[in-house]
């Protein structure tokens, strides 16, 4: 008797706190990929919204945020239990993350069916910009192809007639040389699919060392591209056979590599070094918390806290009306670290992508430089086929 | 597709083989004597590297950096020994992989807390940093060391299990290990020794590596995979047999992923060869154990008088 007593108590407890705490706070769920060999970009992710939300005072729109953060572990599957956690457990409102491709493929669905608004702020998978676009899903980093075309088309003003590509066999690796090949005009040598997290690609530099290219194009993501680099770097060439790449070398990576990257060009859509109010702030702030520059994936998920930000001002801060957050996001005036911003009718940014080389800064370091524009307000190739208008 | 290209892939592949010997001696022996399934072989391998890498940011001074890793993966190896190996002999191979698994875990989040999520920079020493002239073709000097400090450890190894008293203990324990306790010898001892071998090793295969691969959290998973497919080819408890068995994995696989996907263009459309190509490079040494295991269960080299 008295055991059902205590549990009723408890049960009414637990159910008023709960409820008051739905009124006060906005939820916002953070799943990313934060351990594993990729783990340093979904941490950068993390951190940079954590640090948007600090510089807001705490509260997007005026609402009390509350952020929690899942790693999906660079699992599909994982992914999956961990957004079904976020959204039926702690009943969060809005999505923020998701880092690679494959995990995004595979939560798309999920989310947005549930009925929750998905921000992603880096994987971009190509199927989800055109038919399978969603009016829940925004997402302020691009897509796939896009960061692939800067390149591409970079080759083509650099005067490079054949090229070498190298990518991790699945889909973010298939859609980099799709993407490059869009735009570049030359001729292709060979695309090599390697495994992913492969250590050793001794075998694949002596075969595009034997294929005599004028330049070779690569997209290796995470501990990947540490590998790649440091071993084209030490067959001799790095001098040589210029490197361009995307998500190779960049914020995550460049602290292992060093001077070993000097000389690498990279696409990018952001580069610490943009001369903007906001990314001042925000680079100054991000080395002073984190001891660490910030890389382009951090920039992205800063966008996606500001982002959240306008959106929640517009509806007042409350978060249960998610036609009107929907709208508002849609609609979001923030400034973007990374320049001008504003998105697609498929819910993707028009953005820029710049040329961003590894290089010695002032202090004698290693560090990003950006050497200009490649594409300006570039939208992505598929958004016609999006049925949103 | 010329005969320098050929030799320069010969090469990657006999640099990739001793680099795969080095971890799976250890990993054999252990298995082997002790009947101790060590998963955490990769987390010794991971350590050593770190050690190295920390070492050498420090120092500047490649050989203090060696030493500093090969001497503390030992002395690791040696205290995973007698604080969870040694009470787990007894038990079933399952409880070893439970255990060893939640070491994994346990080095992964180590590192990370220490060294961050990112990869830690650690650079190939000065002099070793250009290419050499070997037989008419370029090939980096930094892997060239790799492959004669493979072959000076393996020739060491050979040394040691063939012509010293330890080593015969070795081999006797690798044969009976219930009779070498019978006879008085300490064993526990020789155990923990034999870890602390094996660990070494590791920690060679991992400050070795460093410079070439990048060093992270988790990055002795996948070579671990690599390497218990290379002691199951050779023989469990066979050094000799993990020598050989490494040699060839490393070559096959190195040779697959160069010359597979050229040779399917032969046979296949430009699309269909590039997305067969990878794929069955990565599958080529499974379905080489696979095929050993049919015909050679016990191993390519099997110790005798199992």
């Amino acid at each position: 008797m008295k055991l059902k007593l205590n549990n009723m108590v408890a049960v009414l407890g637990l159910a008023a706190c709960s409820l008051t705490a739905q009124a006060q706070s906005v939820k916002i769920g953070f799943l990313g990929t934060l351990s594993g060999p990729a783990g340093a970009l979904g941490q950068d992710q993390y951190d940079a919204f954590m640090l948007g939300v600090e510089h807001m005072g705490g509260k997007l729109g005026g609402a009390t945020v509350q952020v929690i953060k899942e790693d999906d572990q660079l699992k599909p599957d994982l992914g999956v239990q961990m957004a079904q956690k976020l959204i039926e457990k702690d009943k969060v409102n809005i999505i923020t993350g998701v880092t690679f491709s494959n995990v995004m493929m595979a939560v798309h669905k999920p989310i947005t069916d549930a009925g929750v608004l998905l921000v992603g702020s880096n994987a971009g998978p190509t199927p989800l910009t055109g038919k399978g676009c969603s009016p829940m899903f925004f997402s302020t980093s691009w897509n796939n192809d896009s960061l692939h075309e800067s390149m591409g088309q970079y080759a083509n003003d650099a005067g490079y007639k054949k090229v070498y590509l190298l990518a991790p066999n699945y889909q973010a690796g298939k859609d980099a040389i799709s993407g490059f090949k869009r735009f570049f005009k030359g001729q292709v040598l060979d695309e090599v699919y390697t495994q992913v997290n492969q250590p050793d690609y001794s075998a694949e530099i002596a075969q595009l060392q034997a294929a005599k290219p004028d330049a070779i194009y690569v997209f290796y993501p995470g501990g990947m591209g540490v590998n790649f680099v440091k071993q084209y770097q030490q067959a001799g060439l790095l001098g040589k056979v210029p490197l361009l790449s995307t998500s190779t070398v960049d914020g995550t990576t460049l602290p292992a590599l060093k001077d070993i990257a000097l000389g690498v060009v990279t696409g990018s859509p952001y580069s610490p070094d943009i001369d903007n109010p906001q990314n001042k702030k925000f680079v100054e702030d991000f080395k002073k918390k984190y001891n660490r520059s910030p890389s382009l994936y951090a920039a992205q998920s800063y966008d996606a806290a500001m982002l959240i930000n306008a959106a929640l001002v517009k509806t007042g801060g409350k978060a249960d009306n998610k036609d009107a957050l929907r709208a508002a996001l849609k609609s979001a005036e923030f400034k973007s670290v990374a320049g001008p911003f504003k998105f697609n009718t498929n819910q993707f940014p028009i953005r820029n992508f710049y040329r961003v080389d590894v290089a010695k800064d002032a202090s004698g370091q290693a560090a990003f430089v950006n050497k200009g524009v490649v594409l300006k307000d570039h939208a992505d190739a598929y958004y016609k086929e999006c049925a949103m208008k | 597709m010329s005969l320098s290209l050929f030799l320069i892939q010969m090469l990657n592949g006999l640099q990739l083989g001793v680099l795969l010997f080095m971890l799976s001696a250890g990993l054999t022996l252990v298995f082997g004597i002790m009947n101790f399934v060590n998963l955490a072989h990769g987390s010794l391998y991971m350590m050593g590297a770190y050690f190295a890498a920390a070492a050498y940011a420090r120092s500047d001074s490649f050989i203090i950096a060696a030493l500093v890793g090969i001497i503390g993966s030992a002395a690791l190896g040696f205290a995973i020994e007698r604080i969870v190996a040694a009470r787990l002999y007894a038990r079933d191979h399952l409880d070893h992989v439970l255990a060893t698994f939640g070491l994994i875990l346990f080095f992964n989040e180590l590192a990370r807390t220490i060294w961050g999520a990112s990869p830690y920079y650690m650079n190939v020493p000065q002099a070793l940093s250009g290419t050499i002239n070997l037989l008419g073709i370029s090939y980096s000097a930094y892997r060239f060391a790799i492959i004669v400090v493979g072959l000076l450890v393996a020739l060491g190894c050979y040394v040691l299990i063939n012509k010293t008293r330890v080593g015969m203990l070795i081999r006797a324990g690798s044969s009976n290990p219930t009779i070498v306790a019978a006879l008085g010898v300490n064993i526990k001892l020789l155990n923990a020794a034999i870890f602390a071998l094996g660990a070494a090793l590791a920690g060679v295969a991992g400050l070795m590596s460093g410079p070439i691969l990048s060093v992270q959290p988790g990055m002795g998973e996948p070579i671990l995979i690599t390497a218990m497919i290379v002691i199951v080819i050779g023989g469990i408890g066979s050094v000799r047999g993990a020598f050989y068995s490494a040699l060839i994995v490393g070559v096959i696989d190195t040779a697959g992923r160069a010359f597979l996907p050229m040779i399917l263009r032969e046979f296949l459309d430009r699309s269909t060869a590039q997305a067969a190509g990878p794929a069955l490079a990565s599958m080529l040494i499974c379905i080489f154990m696979a095929a050993v295991l049919a015909l050679k269960p016990q191993g390519l080299f099997p110790v005798k008088n199992q």
